[in-house]
C-alpha cells in the first residue's frame, strides 16, 4: 500500500536567509495548514493527512520547521544557539502559506503551534479563514529545568523523548505513543530546548490576546485532559480572554492528539473542519 | 504498594533495563515518611529495601508526598497524576542530589515507579 501523502522541498528565505525546508500534503480543496509540537516534526500529521474524509474536503499542508525533521538548520547553525521567538515563528508559517500559494488557510497547530495560532489571529486575521489550536495556552509557567533537554552527561534523545512520554494519554495505542517518542528521539541537539525558549518564556501572547477579532478570524481550541503541560483549565483561560472562542475538552488525550492517537482526536475535530467548509 | 515485589517486577518488565544500561546507583526513594534505598546495577534493580534511619547513603534522592502519589497509583490514574512528571509540575515529587542520573535514565525512573502501580483485578 502506497499512501497519498507527497512530500517535497521548497526552498525561501527566512530572516534574510535561505532555507530549504521540507513539506508534505495530501487532498484537495480548502486549504489547511498543520503544525507540529516542539521538537518534533510533521510526521504528527500522518493520520490526518491519511484521512479520506478530510483530505476529500481540504488541502492538508504540513511543513518542518527550520532544525527539525527533514528540514535542516541554515548555513552558518554551527556558530549558534537556536532559539524559536513569536515573531521568527509567525513570520516563517505566512512565509510558507505564500511560498505555496495557500489563500487564506485553517492553521492548525498543536503545543507550541497551537500557541503560535493566537498570534495568527491576532497579527494575520485578514489573510486566515481561522485557527485550531490542540493543546494551546496563551502562557504556560516552566515547571522543569529545560537546560537538561541539551546537555553533555544526558542523551538528548532520551531525555527529549523520556521528559514528554507522561504528555500520552495513558489510553493511546502502544504503535502511536512509541511512534510519537521516536520523532522527539530523532530532534537535533538543543532544538527541542530552543523551541521552549518560545514556549516556556518569550512567547507570552496573553496581552494579544484582545486583540482577536474572531468574526473575522475564529478561533477554536481542542485539549485533551491528559496534558499536564498544557492542562485544560490553561486552555479554558485562554479561550475566556477571547470573545467568541470555542474551548472544548477532549476526555482522554493528552498533548499529542494527532499523533498519539488520531482516532480518539477525530470526533471532536471533525465537526470544527465543518464548520469552516460551511463558513467557506 | 508493594515495594518488596518491585525488583522481580523489574526484571519481568521488557526493555526496562536497557533505558537504565549505564545506571548504576543507589536511590533513596521516599513517599511521605517512608523511605527505601534501590540499589540498581546496570539498569536491573538488585534490591529496594527500607532505607536506614540513620545515615542512610546514597547517589540520588527522589521523594514524592504520600497522597499525590497515591492518586498515582490508582489506576487508571486521574489526569494529572499519571506521569512523575506530573507530580514535579504539582510540586509533590523532588528530584534531588545528582539530578544527571535521574534525566540520563528517565525512561528507567518512570517504567519502575509505575510498576508500582497495582493492575486492576
Amino acid at each position: 500500500m502506497i499512501e497519498a501523502i507527497t512530500g517535497r522541498y521548497m526552498h525561501l528565505d527566512l530572516e534574510g536567509r535561505a532555507h530549504r525546508l521540507y513539506f508534505e500534503e495530501a487532498g484537495q480543496g480548502m486549504p489547511l495548514l498543520l503544525l507540529h509540537t516542539a521538537g518534533s516534526d510533521g510526521r504528527q500529521w500522518r493520520g490526518l493527512l491519511n484521512d479520506t474524509e478530510v483530505t476529500s474536503r481540504f488541502r492538508c499542508v504540513t511543513f518542518d520547521m527550520p532544525w527539525h525533521g527533514k528540514s535542516s538548520p541554515p548555513e552558518g547553525w554551527e556558530k549558534e544557539t537556536y532559539q524559536l521567538t513569536t515573531a521568527r515563528y509567525t513570520g516563517m508559517i505566512m512565509a510558507v502559506a505564500r511560498a505555496l500559494g495557500l489563500d487564506r488557510p485553517v492553521v492548525m497547530g498543536c503545543s507550541i503551534g497551537g500557541r503560535i495560532v493566537l498570534d495568527l489571529a491576532a497579527e494575520h486575521a485578514d489573510e486566515l479563514r481561522g485557527v485550531i489550536g490542540l493543546q494551546s495556552a496563551a502562557f504556560l509557567s516552566p515547571y522543569y529545568d529545560t537546560s537538561w533537554l541539551h546537555h553533555p552527561h544526558v542523551h538528548g534523545g532520551e531525555v527529549c523523548g523520556g521528559i514528554v512520554s507522561g504528555l500520552i494519554g495513558p489510553h493511546a495505542p502502544e504503535a502511536s505513543r512509541w511512534e510519537t517518542l521516536w520523532h522527539y528521539m530523532q530532534g537535533g541537539p538543543g532544538v527541542f530546548r530552543g523551541d521552549l525558549h518560545f514556549y516556556k518564556g518569550e512567547g507570552d501572547l496573553r496581552p494579544k490576546l484582545a486583540r482577536i477579532d474572531t468574526k473575522r478570524c475564529p478561533v477554536h481550541m481542542l485539549t485533551g485532559d491528559y496534558d499536564y503541560s498544557c492542562k485544560p483549565e490553561d486552555t479554558e483561560a485562554t479561550a475566556a480572554a477571547i470573545p467568541g472562542a470555542k474551548a472544548q475538552i477532549m476526555k482522554g488525550l493528552g498533548h499529542f492528539p494527532m499523533s498519539e492517537d488520531y482516532a480518539a482526536l477525530r470526533p471532536y475535530l471533525l465537526p470544527v473542519l465543518a464548520e469552516f467548509m460551511a463558513r467557506g | 504498594m508493594n515495594i518488596a515485589a518491585l525488583p522481580a517486577r523489574a526484571a519481568a518488565t521488557p526493555g526496562l533495563a536497557r533505558w537504565g544500561r549505564d545506571l548504576t546507583a543507589d536511590v533513596l526513594f521516599s513517599v511521605g515518611n517512608a523511605a527505601w534505598i534501590l540499589a540498581i546495577h546496570k539498569g536491573v534493580l538488585i534490591s529496594a529495601n527500607p532505607a536506614p534511619p540513620l545515615m542512610p547513603s546514597y547517589d540520588l534522592a527522589i521523594r514524592a508526598g504520600a497522597e499525590d502519589f497515591a492518586r498515582f497509583l490508582q489506576d487508571p490514574p486521574p489526569p494529572g497524576w499519571h506521569d512523575i512528571m506530573g507530580l514535579v509540575r504539582l510540586g509533590t515529587f523532588k528530584v534531588e542530589g545528582n539530578v544527571a542520573l535521574f534525566m540520563a535514565h528517565i525512561f528507567w525512573f518512570k517504567g519502575v515507579l509505575a510498576l508500582l502501580r497495582e493492575p486492576r483485578a
